[in-house]
């Protein structure tokens, strides 16, 4: 079984296994049925047949002459009642044939008394069942040894052993026959609880590592147990990838605001226009490099978390009214109007860390792409099916850039040299859309300015 | 990068001869200043801060771990807190917390290096008023400081009188005759660092480092139009802001 069946349905294993059983057990039966009516019929035929013999042993009579036979009719009717079968008789007295089938074969032990012996031996073209008595009659001088025998062809008793037998042949085909269903069913009921634990394990959240408490037989435990250690090596995990996320973010950016602030005073305190402007440039260069480092944990961030896409219900409305309050002190430095308009609230579904973190990226390109006392809106809508975030700005646009381009990491447009940027915002927005299930567009405004459009799923 | 058409090569560029903005010891006169509670671990990025806020004229206490801020707190009262959130004894976010619970309600400022959305949204949650990004760019923090303090009322002490006008940071206002004008948030900044000097000249330059992010480029007459702006806004008054030929501008009286 192991053989052919390596990977196979154990189901399939645990069927075959059992209907083997039932087929062993259906052979059994025939063939106990078929001895034991062989055995049954033959005790009954050899009791008639015995009786019969006895009777006409019984009915020897010595007289003045010899030895009277008399072969009653009845007692031969008797053993004709059976069937088919024909008769052969022998009646031996002091070692002469009298009557009867001189060849019919003699046994091979002499019996004793009255109670007949029987055997079985071949005779002409046929097998016959041979019953001998043998008694000893008072004749002139002495007693002599008189010997009956009676043999009868057992065609008969085989009919009805054969039609025994095949009476338990169709008993035991039936058995088997039932035996199909009721071993599918067993099988099945054996590994229900199998597939209610794989059930109970599959509804599960993805970000729901609780150890699996399902009830479940005995069997099983181990497999529960095996699976829980690899529940917890993963929750160990994640939650190591997250730490570290988090370490990496503070061990980066510690050093950096130290940088950049002492950099700030210096180029307060200095009136050197040759060092200020390399202040200034190394002010520009801690921002890039911050930038870069919070966007690739951000990125990170993005990554991982579509993994275990978590779904709950997201008001888009919401997060702008947040990222919008998260930005308004950014915005006013450059005098630019923060607007959030449109539909609220606009329901979608998936993760709201992934929706915000989209969002900033989007609002942050759009204050640092904007001129100054401009305006930077965040439209909320619906369109067939989605939830539309638009965030529109009054900025320099596209000016020819491909899109695709744009979207890619690391890559950002020929026209932003002056502005400090990782080349990963967008890229981040593109990947949130896609885990999301919506999608991210990015066109040039005909009034001037870019207009980026996030669709995600509406509920 | 702001260089002018003038001065195309920045190092070729002449030297400036106006002073360096201020000095550290310098604390401006008559001005209310904002009381500071620095909660940070990193005395690297602690003194350079300080500093900075103190080259405002504000007021900074400087706390390395929860205990010190605990015992500050307890010594002292401060208009604001800038709260880092990962310390050597404990997490800020937790102090927060138990300050909110125990009923102080100073408002707090997380200065926070993890920048993960969740973090960010765990910030607000524990009752901070605002969160800023390290590293950050001063002028937003100084940004954030003033939206924080004037959403918690904090305006009342911090009006700065210099002659005949005062002036509110936190409102944006100033007063001339009783006529109260506001001021738009680049012309706040540079009403505020020429008020921290009165007299001083600053250059546009300098001006301009204040006034516009790194990470933007500005065109080379940009100060001039917040000059004017500013200088119609304090019409009236016997403040204002004298063009210095060659070096920059300098706010004065008379």
């Amino acid at each position: 079984m192991r053989a052919f069946l390596p990977n196979g349905s154990l189901r399939a294993k645990l069927v075959v296994q059992l209907l083997v059983v039932a087929a062993a057990l259906a052979v059994l039966l025939y063939f106990t049925v078929r001895t034991t009516a062989d055995r049954a019929a033959e005790a009954t035929q050899d009791a008639i047949l015995g009786a019969a013999t006895t009777s006409i042993a019984e009915q020897l009579r010595a007289t003045e002459d010899g030895i009277e036979v008399d072969l009653a009719y009845a007692t031969f009717s008797m053993l004709g009642a059976i069937g088919q079968d024909r008769l052969f008789y022998r009646i031996d007295i002091g070692g002469k044939t009298v009557t009867g089938y001189d060849d019919l074969p003699l046994p091979e032990v002499q019996p004793a008394s009255l109670a007949a012996a029987f055997y079985t031996a071949p005779y002409l073209d046929t097998e016959l069942r041979i019953a001998v008595v043998a008694r000893s009659m008072i004749v002139g001088k002495g007693p002599v040894p008189v010997l009956v025998m009676v043999g009868q062809t057992r065609l008969g008793q085989a009919a009805i052993a054969d039609s025994l037998a095949n009476r338990a042949a169709l008993v035991g085909l039936g058995f088997f026959l039932l035996a199909v269903p009721l071993s599918l069913l067993s099988a099945g009921s054996v590994f229900n609880p199998i597939n209610r634990l794989a059930e109970a394990v599959g509804r599960r959240g993805p970000r729901d590592l609780r150890p699996v408490r399902h009830p479940a037989p005995r069997e099983l435990a181990p497999l529960i147990g095996a699976l829980n250690g690899f529940v917890a090596r993963l929750r160990g995990a994640l939650s190591q990838t997250e730490t570290f996320i988090a370490e990496a973010a503070h061990h980066i950016r510690t050093p950096l605001s130290t940088v950049r602030t002492e950099a700030e005073i210096a180029l307060r305190q200095s009136n050197d226009e040759g060092t200020r402007v390399r202040l200034r440039s190394m002010i520009r260069g801690v921002e890039t490099s911050a930038r870069s480092a919070s966007q690739l944990l951000d990125h990170a961030m993005v990554l991982y978390r579509s993994d275990q896409l978590e779904s709950v219900e997201v008001d888009l409305a919401t997060v702008a009214q947040n990222v919008a309050r998260a930005f308004e002190p950014t915005a006013e430095l450059k005098e630019l109007d923060l607007v959030v308009e449109g539909e609220a609230p606009l329901l979608t579904t998936g993760d709201p860390l992934l929706v915000e973190s989209a969002l900033r990226n989007l609002v942050d390109n759009a204050i640092k792409y904007s001129e100054a006392e401009t305006e930077v809106r965040i439209v909320l809508s619906r369109a067939v099916g989605m939830a539309v975030v638009q965030v529109l700005d009054q900025g320099r646009g596209l000016q020819g850039v491909p899109v695709a381009r744009l979207t890619g990491r690391f890559t950002r447009g020929q026209n932003v040299g002056d502005v400090v940027g990782s080349g990963l915002g967008l890229t981040i927005v593109t990947e949130v859309a896609a885990a999301l299930g919506g999608r991210f567009e990015l066109t040039q405004r005909e009034t001037g300015g870019t207009c980026a459009s996030l669709f995600l799923p509406a509920c | 990068m702001r260089w002018g058409p003038a001065c195309a090569d920045p190092l070729a560029c002449q030297t400036i001869p106006v002073e360096a903005d201020t000095n550290l010891s310098w604390v401006g006169g008559d001005i209310r200043n904002v009381r500071f509670l620095l909660v940070e671990d990193s005395a690297e990025l602690a003194q350079p801060v300080r500093d900075l806020l103190a080259l405002d004229g504000h007021g900074v206490d400087w706390a390395a771990s929860l205990a010190e801020a605990q015992d500050c707190l307890n010594a002292a009262t401060y208009d604001l807190i800038l709260l880092d959130i990962m310390l050597p004894d404990g997490d800020g976010r937790r102090f927060l917390q138990a300050q909110r619970r125990a009923g102080h309600d100073t408002p707090v400022i997380v200065m926070t290096a993890r920048a993960a959305v969740s973090d960010r949204v765990d910030v607000l949650d524990s009752g901070a008023d605002d969160y800023i990004t390290k590293p950050f760019d001063f002028a937003e923090l100084e940004a954030r400081v003033r939206a924080v303090l004037r959403r918690r009322g904090g305006a009342a002490q911090t009006v700065r009188i210099y002659a005949d006008l005062s002036f509110n940071p936190l409102t944006a206002t100033v007063t001339i005759n009783g006529e109260s004008r506001d001021l738009r948030n680049r012309e706040l900044r540079l009403f505020e660092v020429l008020l921290a000097a009165p007299d001083r000249i600053f250059s546009k330059d300098q001006l301009c480092d204040r006034l516009f992010s790194y990470a933007e480029s500005v065109s080379d007459n940009a100060i001039e139009v917040y000059v004017g702006r500013l200088r119609k806004k304090l019409a009236g008054s016997a403040a204002r802001i004298e063009t210095v030929r060659g070096l920059g501008y300098k706010l004065t009286t008379g």
